[in-house]
């Protein structure tokens, strides 16, 4: 009796250790992500490190190393790549005469060539000098940055929506004429697209001049510093994305430039071939393909789970259907990319390119990776998932409310679409959000469909249509593949890749949370299923 | 004329069987019934007298329910049933090609022994059959779902969360609630198969109290294991014996002064 309760308590002992362990296994996952991520956009102080040798560097202390031959030694970020030529330097702790924490030091995020650390000269307008000191220079520098904002985000207008609208405007005007000329139009016709497309290239003309006056006005402000070993350099002020005294700052300045850090790394573009700025345009990829591909796939995986539950004669037939859909789960994703590759962007995007868009070839407009072959590439992985989930929630509709719906006189498929669909709602939408859980963490299938380092647009813009499936899109999951391993700069971009993956864990959250409140509430409709 | 007939009021009142038979309002003829290679129904002829109760009993497996289920065809829906005779519904032919099923099943409506609420609202489950026969204005089906209701005794406990999931209810309420779901689409015949079997004594007397009511508008056949629910609660009773029907009678006469040796011996418990 004893040794039987003995046995018996073990293995609840072992059951309860299993799910311990898995839970702790998850707990540390988000943690570390969010620490390690999280930290990354905190501001450290900055240290000037005097070297027996000479040798003065300011930075950030990165991390140490100790190796039992020669000391500790510690790697500083110096920044300052346009001087040095190297983001960091490896100090031998040993050779450290002196070490302060300079009051005046500051760090300059720019968008070209990384961050500059050291210390504020001068702000200069052509020979003019508008401040000149630490002090001066940090007084002046709010007003004269709000000004090259301003400007900057004038400039950035003019580049992106009155440019781009005159492109897309004379790129469709190209296409007409072509298409006109293709079908031997006639001349009056083509004469009238010509003259709107001089009349448009003039636009293009006059914005383009207004936009090297604008630069030139943008760029003629110079902030000048001097790095720890004396060296000076003047920076275009314009450039110049945030200039902070890291060792002086208050716990709220601190706090203020923790949050706008994070504000900027959620919603602006990213700059320095990903290095720095923001993963928005990521962000969004993926939670536009991930609702593309929920919009195809529930309808279809629903049907076909109808179908294969409701219609089809239980035999070997639907046997054999059911392992294959359950199997086809397994395969590897990739196939599924090659498979997206050949059916859906060239065979079917090749089809639409010669059937709607014959005056922009050879330029494919389908016939190449896009956002939409993409989603469809998904949706073919992720149909499995729905099928599965929603054969099982119409299975756990009772058959007496089927038999209470026909005995009404209902036929078959009002019995079906009335009571027993909404009934397995709860179930397809766990499908669902199985599916997109899988499909947000996707990246190698996406890679050969329309997945890029660097898309230049985003899918959706104000240009008509609106939405652009054809056009090639960003992932958070590729992003951070090609942050964390395919960059110049593999150090400095460490921290980015854990923020990058804790927001690609936080979309998925974000999706799932929507969809299960969804179920909840549907749930909630239905109660407490008694039935 | 028998001495407990007169002494009962209840039945005094009614006519002679042979005179409500003359026009049933449905009517089984040698009907018989397979699953697949086993025979459930034997040459089964019943006629069911309109606007009154009929209780089919039986031991269990004697093929009350599957005789139930076939006035409304809902036999149809099992894989492998053949069915020979007829079942007639006022007078033609419930088998005709011709028949709507669906139709048919609207004017023929059913309670199940477990209750089935649809996973909707109240309201939706009642006006569910009014909607898939093509109501679809507001005002007129919530005028059906008042009537329905009040006329299956739920309209006061229920009123006040018509909107509410109707899984929310107790046993009997659901119950009462699939009645009112028959009714709302307003059918001649209503089949009850075993209603009350999972019900509580309570809930027990309130539907059989709700029947007597409904039989002023409906017919009624209920399929019963309970023997004193038979004789309380219908005018009629038939008692079925391996898919045969043994006898058909008055209710007070089959139990007081049952004909067939079987039907004495299953009544007075010897078996069944």
């Amino acid at each position: 009796m004893t040794r039987r309760k003995l046995i018996g308590d073990s293995l609840t002992f072992l059951t309860a250790g299993a799910l311990a362990l898995d839970i702790i296994f998850v707990i540390a996952v988000i943690v570390l992500i969010a620490a390690k991520g999280l930290g990354h956009f905190w501001q450290k102080d900055l240290i000037e490190l005097k070297l027996n040798d000479g040798r003065v560097y300011l930075g950030e202390i990165w991390n140490r190393e100790s190796n039992p031959d020669a000391g500790t030694r510690v790697r500083l970020k110096v920044g300052n790549r346009d001087v040095s030529g190297t983001d960091f330097i490896w100090v031998d702790e040993r050779q450290v005469e002196v070490q302060t924490i300079p009051v005046n030091a500051v760090l300059v995020e720019r968008s070209e060539w990384g961050n500059f650390y050291g210390y504020p000269v001068a702000i200069r307008h052509g020979d003019r000098i508008l401040a000149e000191g630490s002090a001066a220079v940090m007084r002046r520098f709010g007003s004269v940055h709000a000004e090259k904002s301003r400007q900057l985000q004038r400039i950035h207008e003019i580049e992106k929506d009155e440019i781009g609208d005159v492109n897309f405007q004379i790129e469709k005007l190209r296409l007409t004429l072509r298409r006109v000329e293709l079908g031997g139009g006639d001349s009056a016709a083509r004469a009238e697209l010509e003259s709107q497309l001089d009349a448009q290239q003039y636009r293009y003309d006059r914005l383009v001049t207004k936009l090297e006056s604008l630069n030139a006005e943008f760029e003629s402000e110079r902030l000048v510093l001097e790095t720890a070993d004396g060296i000076e350099r003047a920076i275009v002020l314009g450039h110049v994305i945030r200039l902070v005294q890291p060792n002086v700052l208050s716990a709220v300045d601190a706090i203020g430039l923790y949050a706008s850090r994070i504000g900027e790394f959620l919603t602006a573009e990213s700059r320095e071939s990903n290095t720095e700025g923001g993963v928005f345009p990521a962000i969004f990829g993926t939670v536009m393909m991930v609702f593309i591909m929920s919009i195809v796939v529930v309808p279809f995986g629903v049907l076909a789970a109808i179908y294969l539950r409701e219609y089809a004669k239980e035999g070997l037939a639907v046997r054999v259907v059911r392992i294959a859909v359950n199997n086809l789960a397994g395969v590897p994703s990739i196939v599924f990319g090659v498979f997206g590759l050949g059916f859906f962007v060239y065979l079917m995007g090749g089809s639409i390119d010669r059937l709607f868009y014959p005056e922009s070839l050879p330029n494919p407009t389908f016939g190449t990776g896009g956002i939409l072959w993409a989603s469809l590439t998904l949706a073919l992985l992720t149909v499995p998932v729905v099928i599965v989930a929603t054969e099982e929630g119409l299975a756990a509709v009772p058959q007496a409310a089927r038999q209470g719906s026909r005995a009404l006189g209902a036929t078959r498929f009002e019995t079906l679409w009335r009571v027993v669909v909404p009934a397995a709602m709860p179930g397809i939408l766990t499908g669902l959000i199985l599916a997109m859980a899988r499909a947000a963490g996707e990246v190698a299938p996406l890679m050969i469909v329309g997945m890029v380092k660097l898309a230049p647009t985003l899918p959706v813009d104000g240009n008509f249509p609106f939405v652009h499936l054809e056009r090639k899109f960003m992932h958070l999951g590729f992003h951070i593949f090609d942050v964390g391993f395919q960059s110049p700069n593999v150090e400095a971009v460490k921290p980015m890749v854990f923020a990058t993956a804790l927001v690609l864990i936080l979309v998925v959250l974000a999706t799932n949370l929507i969809a299960i409140l969804l179920r909840n509430r549907l749930r909630r409709k239905y109660a407490a299923s008694a039935v | 004329m028998n001495s407990k007939l007169e002494r009962d009021p209840q039945l005094h009142n009614h006519r002679d069987l042979e005179t409500v038979l003359e026009k049933p309002i449905l009517a089984a003829e040698s009907l018989s019934l397979w699953y697949g290679a086993s025979q459930a129904l034997k040459e089964i002829s019943l006629s069911i007298p309109e606007r009154r109760i009929t209780a089919l009993i039986g031991p269990s497996g004697c093929g009350k329910s599957t005789l139930l289920r076939c006035f409304n065809r809902l036999n149809d829906l099992v894989d492998g049933v053949r069915i020979e005779g007829d079942i007639r519904f006022h007078g033609s032919s419930i088998f005709d090609p011709e028949v709507d099923v669906n139709g048919l099943r609207r004017q023929i409506g059913m309670v199940f022994q477990k209750s089935n609420p649809f996973p909707k609202s109240i309201f939706e489950n009642v006006a569910y059959g009014c909607r898939i026969h093509g109501m679809n204005r507001k005002r007129e089906l919530e005028e059906v779902v008042e009537r329905s209701l009040v006329r299956a005794g739920l309209w006061d406990e229920v009123k006040d969360r018509l909107h509410e999931s109707a899984l929310g209810m107790s046993g009997g309420q659901q119950q009462r609630l699939c009645i009112a779901r028959a009714i709302a689409v307003e059918p001649e015949v209503i089949l009850l198969d075993e209603p009350c079997s999972a019900l509580d004594p309570i809930a027990t007397a309130k539907i059989e109290e709700l029947m007597q009511e409904l039989k002023e508008r409906y017919t009624l056949l209920i399929v019963t294991h309970n023997m004193q629910q038979a004789a309380r609660a219908s005018d009629y009773t038939a008692f079925m014996y391996l898919g045969e029907r043994v006898e058909f009678g008055e209710t007070g006469q089959l139990f007081v002064n049952p004909s067939e040796k079987q039907t004495e011996d299953y009544i007075s418990g010897r078996f069944g």
